[in-house]
């Protein structure tokens, strides 16, 4: 492959870790999560389908510290990839390349992310008490 | 330098032969994705956890069951065209990118028909009953 004593960049040991690269390999990171977390999806219709004896076991399971520890990480990968995409959408508009505008929104997604997982876990736990 | 005159090289669609077409598709599957997923994750908060006949009848309407179908479909199109870019830029062997593509792409398909089908057994269920 040539020349292998040429410098690479940038390389990962000794590069000032960055918030926007962070975010970056985050976005792919997370969607391969997603990726995988479809058979959850595709697991819960299943059970919809089968009836009320499958979907109440499903139910447990999603109930349970196990299923809460996929379930939450799952649900925060769903809305950092969600708000991430919507920053890329408007980057492929040509918006908001400016490198102040680049970190601002970063945050905002991160922000946002966080701000989501916990309204929709909040709100289902408050719901929760509803039906009971 | 390459003889190639610029009309020939967008003729050919560049050097994936297929032009913008895979990154045109991953942006239209995304736009889609964003008030689909959220109106999923809205109108499922309600029923989290609500028992089957609670959940059967949700399902049952044909908002829901049309948007849910839609957005099985765009969730595995858009998964394998995101699965693609990855195998593309981190498997350097040929034939096993070529091949982690092709399996991806299969159960991506195989995944959507078990879910569409899951929603349909559903709909047999309420209407039936």
């Amino acid at each position: 492959m040539g020349n292998i004593d040429r410098p690479l960049s940038p390389h990962l040991q000794i590069y000032k870790p960055q918030l926007t690269a962070a975010l970056s390999i985050f976005h792919r990171a997370s969607g391969v999560f997603l990726v995988i977390g479809t058979l959850l999806l595709v697991y819960w219709l299943s059970a919809l389908a089968q009836g009320p004896d499958s979907y109440a076991q499903a139910q447990a399971l999603f109930g349970s510290t196990l299923g809460r520890l996929i379930l939450v990480p799952w649900v925060f990968a769903l809305f950092y990839h969600l708000c991430n995409g919507i920053r890329h959408l408007f980057w492929d508009m040509g918006v908001g390349f400016e490198i102040t505008s680049v970190y601002a929104s970063g945050r905002l997604v991160v922000v946002a992310a966080i701000a989501l997982t916990l309204i929709a876990f909040g709100m289902a736990y408050a719901m929760q008490g509803g039906v009971q | 330098m390459s003889m190639r005159t610029p009309l020939a090289r967008v003729r050919g669609h560049g050097s994936a032969k297929s032009g913008a077409h895979h990154w045109w598709a991953q942006r239209l599957s995304a736009i889609a994705l964003v008030p689909l997923v959220l109106w999923f994750m809205a109108s499922l908060l309600p029923i989290a956890s609500a028992d089957h006949a609670t959940a059967v009848s949700w399902l049952s309407s044909p908002w829901n069951s049309a948007l849910l179908i839609l957005l099985i479909g765009a969730i595995f199109y858009h998964a394998q065209l995101g699965m693609q870019v990855v195998f593309e830029d981190y498997i350097s062997t040929h034939w096993l990118q070529v091949t982690s593509i092709i399996v991806v792409r299969f159960l991506a398909f195989l995944l959507a028909a078990v879910s569409i089908i899951a929603v349909l057994r559903v709909l047999r269920t309420a209407w039936g009953s």
